[in-house]
């Protein structure tokens, strides 16, 4: 299915336990590829946009380091343009966040060595579920023996956040003002990754299904509740995709 | 400001998602309806930042953003799942709709 070449192919030795080190690198080696390129583009965005709305330069990088996901930065940023107070500004974000709850449920398992991984582990690195992070986990750490998949994702995440702050703070200071159109397809650039990405990470019916369901229910559900229609598309397009699979795989047997 | 209203704000749901998570099973039933949930909500994001989006791109018409995305995806599905091949058409078609258009 997935036929993309640019990350290297991870060699995992057949009953040889590698060290953590040698996971961490692999995830460091891996970090340096598309999605990568693509995040540090969609922040380009965010910078120009960012220094457009009169931000600083240290606001813009506490926003990238703190939130991480960049549609949650996209509403911070609106708020604070608009001077918005503390509580209406965290709420606004708290609601355009929540996402990343179902994630980061979605993801532990995949991550987690039974038991024996701690859970202050777990906590620190799920500061990274954002949905590039996201995507290339669910679609690569099947693949990996369980003990090597945190030390990867770990290694993965410090180094794409790391990339992408500093392309941040370059295009910051560099790009005054890009022309109008670029701007537009760079900010074009999250939701046409997001959508052909997530595409490619479902393994299941339901997965393509809820993909589907989401595009159509989220401008129905936000005209409807501008502030609780992300809330409602989640719930309602993943609940009717969980249930159109269920009686689907029930009738073939 | 951005400690509260950003980071607390969006950590709490990860949080929150690592204890929920609990000892749920990579292959439970519970699973399988979390990441839909998780993919219909990323989907809603999706469709919102193409048809409600910020900056340069709300000069855009809507009907190109989606005629736009609507190419980029067709554009996948026919080079085989090639991702760039996917967001490099979509772009084409925005911005050679920007050139037309305004």
């Amino acid at each position: 299915m997935q036929n993309q070449s640019n990350t290297d192919e991870i060699e995992a030795p057949e009953g040889q336990r590698l060290s953590n080190r040698y996971w961490y690198g692999q995830g460091f080696k891996n970090a340096f590829s598309l999605p990568t390129v693509i995040l540090s583009m969609a922040f380009i965005g965010f910078a120009s946009l960012a220094r457009e709305a009169g931000l600083t330069l240290d606001q813009v990088v506490l926003m990238s380091a703190f939130l991480w996901a960049l549609p949650s930065i996209v509403v911070l940023t609106g708020a604070m343009v608009s001077d918005l107070a503390l509580l209406p500004t965290f709420i606004a974000v708290t609601l355009s966040s929540v996402r990343l709850m179902p994630m980061t449920m979605a993801l532990i398992p995949i991550l987690r060595e039974g038991k024996k991984t701690a859970n202050w582990r777990l906590l620190l690195v799920s500061h990274f579920v954002a949905v590039t992070a996201w995507v290339f986990a669910m679609r690569k750490l099947p693949e990996l023996p369980r003990y090597a998949r945190l030390p990867f994702l770990t290694g993965f995440s410090i180094t794409v956040c790391t990339l992408v702050i500093c392309v941040s703070v370059a295009a910051f200071i560099s790009f005054p003002k890009l022309p109008a159109f670029i701007g537009a397809a760079l900010v074009f650039l999250t939701p046409i990754y997001f959508m052909l990405s997530m595409w490619g990470a479902s393994r299941l019916a339901s997965d393509k299904l809820a993909l589907g369901l989401g595009l159509i229910l989220g401008p129905i559900f936000h005209l409807y509740d501008p502030e609780l229609g992300l809330l409602l598309t989640g719930l309602v397009g993943g609940t009717l995709a969980f249930i159109f699979y269920q009686i689907r795989s029930r009738g073939r047997l | 400001m951005i400690a509260v209203a950003g980071w607390i704000a969006t950590d709490m749901w990860r949080w929150i998602g690592v204890f929920a998570s609990g000892k749920m099973s990579e292959t439970s039933q519970i699973f399988i309806w979390v990441r839909a949930v998780a993919t219909a909500l990323i989907a809603g994001i999706i469709a919102r930042l193409i048809l409600f989006p910020s900056g340069e791109l709300a000069e855009t018409p809507m009907w190109l953003r989606i005629l736009a995305a609507a190419w980029g995806a067709f554009s996948y599905k026919v080079a085989r799942e090639h991702l760039m091949v996917g967001i490099v058409s979509a772009e084409v078609v925005l911005i050679s709709g920007w050139f037309i258009l305004l």
